[in-house]
């Protein structure tokens, strides 16, 4: 498929251990909905501690992909398996709105911790995001960029193997999301997950993904690696622009005119 | 506050006690306007005083001029004096606290198996099929038509009293319950799924909290419903307590008597619901 020389030194991003094997592997994966096939045969690894963006039109099947991993679609084991814990920040935060924000935190805790190590745990989870003043407030107090963040401790606190990323950042203002792009970055060279993000917003595929997958048809039809180092992912950084056009087009969106932009 | 906000309307307080819990403005460089309507506040609870009070006024003018015969109605001032004679003497207290057990007996049983039956209905498929039919068509029988029935079968002590109470608590608390577990957000859920919690873990984090505030609804109903089903039940047929006291009062004509036992249902009635209110105070804390 679509494939770009890398111009630039091979992957970067935060110097992992050696990598270990695959965390998710779907093979062969077919979903429907009624009569209406989402996916029809979806092939996907993802190694360890790799960050992976998956992108596709709306209705394209990509938070259905994510919901089978996510094990909130069961699905049979040999189409889709997941190795170690896997853990889910929505698209809305989805914190219990009776429980206080570090009682959330700490759910994700609730089988195999004392209760102790669950608020130490989900304390030191709540610092990493820079909440550690709201532990003991209601989530319905929170601003949307908080309580993703506090939505983002809840999924990190379990140390998981695949991290699931629905949407998560498309409801916050633009600063803010730029600001959540950073954060999930350090989040993800600190806790080493491999990530699973779903996207319709190729800019942020480009700057925080290892891989960027297009879904179409039901299908994984296109796929980039961005071997950029990230912290020279800029906008006008000219691969990225490249690619960039790519995916867009793999998405269906028209590539401008120049001359009528220019004369416009 | 931005000096170009607009000043918020009079305060008018939107429930009981709303006037006590809203935010209230202190001092401070805007310090004229909040004042004023603090003061603005408090004429306001006193100015919805004045008319109880000179009705009050009025009845007893009426009865000291001979108006209002005793036969029909006693003087304030009269249902005050036998209020406290009532009291004295042992038997208000003796009598309302007959009352109050039924309540609270025929409540606690009526909302153990309402709310049993909600749980059951709402945490299984199986559950609703075999609960909700019958509770629906029974909950359209007027309950207080079911006394006769209860009469014969369990004669006039107080069993059939209890019964009844418990009949009434029963199914406002058991239809709010139900729709109350029922219209969780199935979103809270998957994040629970998410969460690996285990089936106990997701009813006691999710289903039940998330059901509470549905169900304090149907506690609040069932509590109104519960003293009204006493004192029918008490007016049928009482050897004790306070419908008792009412109708041997009737008898001979002692409207001073009958008065004071309204008086003291009502206030039973507004401390069960100033209850009620603390416990949803407290319950519903998360909400802004």
């Amino acid at each position: 498929m679509a494939s770009v020389t890398p111009t630039q030194s091979p992957t970067q991003g935060p110097t992992h251990g050696p990598t270990h094997g695959t965390v998710a592997r779907v093979r062969d994966h077919h979903r429907a909905y009624g009569d209406t096939a989402v996916l029809r045969g979806v092939d996907l690894d993802v190694r360890a501690g790799e960050f992976v963006a998956l992108l596709g039109r709306s209705g394209s099947g990509k938070s259905t992909l994510l919901r089978s991993l996510a094990g909130l679609d069961p699905a049979p084991a040999s189409e889709v398996s997941v190795e170690g814990r896997t853990s889910v920040a929505f698209q809305e935060p989805r914190l219990l709105p009776w429980r206080r924000v570090d009682e959330n935190v700490g759910l994700a805790l609730l089988n195999g911790s004392r209760t102790q190590e669950r608020e130490q745990r989900a304390a030191t989870a709540l610092e990493e995001v820079g909440l550690t003043e709201k532990g003991g407030a209601w989530p319905l107090s929170l601003s949307g960029g908080q309580a993703q963040r506090v939505s983002l401790a809840r999924a990190l606190v379990s140390e998981p193997d695949l991290l699931l990323l629905d949407e998560p950042f498309s409801a916050l203002d633009a600063l803010t999301r730029i600001e959540m792009h950073r954060l999930v970055l350090q989040l993800w060279a600190r806790h080493e997950p491999a990530v699973l993000l779903v996207t319709h917003d190729v800019d942020e595929a480009l700057m925080l993904a290892d891989r960027v997958l297009v879904l179409e048809d039901g299908l994984l039809a296109h796929e980039w690696p961005v071997p950029t180092p990230r912290h020279a992912r800029t906008p006008t950084h000219p691969h990225l622009s490249e690619v960039r056009e790519q995916v867009l087009a793999a998405l269906g969106v028209q590539p401008v005119d120049q001359k009528a932009a220019g004369a416009a | 506050m931005s000096a170009l906000a607009p000043p918020p309307p009079a305060a008018v307080p939107v429930g009981p006690g709303a006037g006590r819990t809203g935010p209230r403005p202190t001092g401070g460089s805007a310090a004229p306007r909040p004042a004023a309507r603090r003061r603005g506040v408090r004429l306001g609870w006193l100015r919805r005083w004045v008319s109880p009070v000179v009705i009050v006024l009025v009845w007893q003018l009426l009865s000291s001029a001979g108006v209002i015969p005793e036969q029909k109605i006693a003087s304030p001032l009269q249902v005050l004096a036998t209020a406290r004679d009532l009291v004295a003497d042992g038997t208000l207290g003796s009598a309302t606290l007959v009352s109050v057990q039924r309540v609270g007996l025929g409540f606690a049983v009526g909302a153990a198996i309402g709310v049993t039956l909600a749980v059951a209905a709402g945490l299984s498929r199986l559950g609703e099929d075999a609960v909700d039919p019958p509770m629906q068509m029974l909950r359209t029988l007027p309950h207080f038509g079911l006394i006769p029935l209860f009469i014969v079968w369990m004669g006039l002590g107080e069993t059939p009293k209890i019964a009844l109470v418990a009949m009434g608590v029963m199914f406002p608390l058991y239809l709010n319950t139900f729709a109350g577990i029922r219209s969780i957000d199935r979103r809270f859920l998957e994040a629970a799924t998410t969460l690996h919690l285990t089936r106990w873990q997701r009813i006691r984090h999710v289903v039940v909290p998330g059901a509470v505030p549905q169900a304090l609804v149907g506690l609040r109903q069932s509590l109104g419903v519960a003293w009204l089903s006493l004192i029918v039940a008490e007016t049928v047929s009482a050897s004790s307590g306070l419908g008792y006291m009412i109708n041997h009062a009737r008898e001979f004509l002692q409207t001073d008597v009958i008065v004071v036992g309204l008086a003291v249902y009502s206030i039973l009635g507004l401390v069960t619901d100033a209850i009620v209110r603390t416990l949803e105070r407290k319950a519903l804390s998360w909400r802004p």
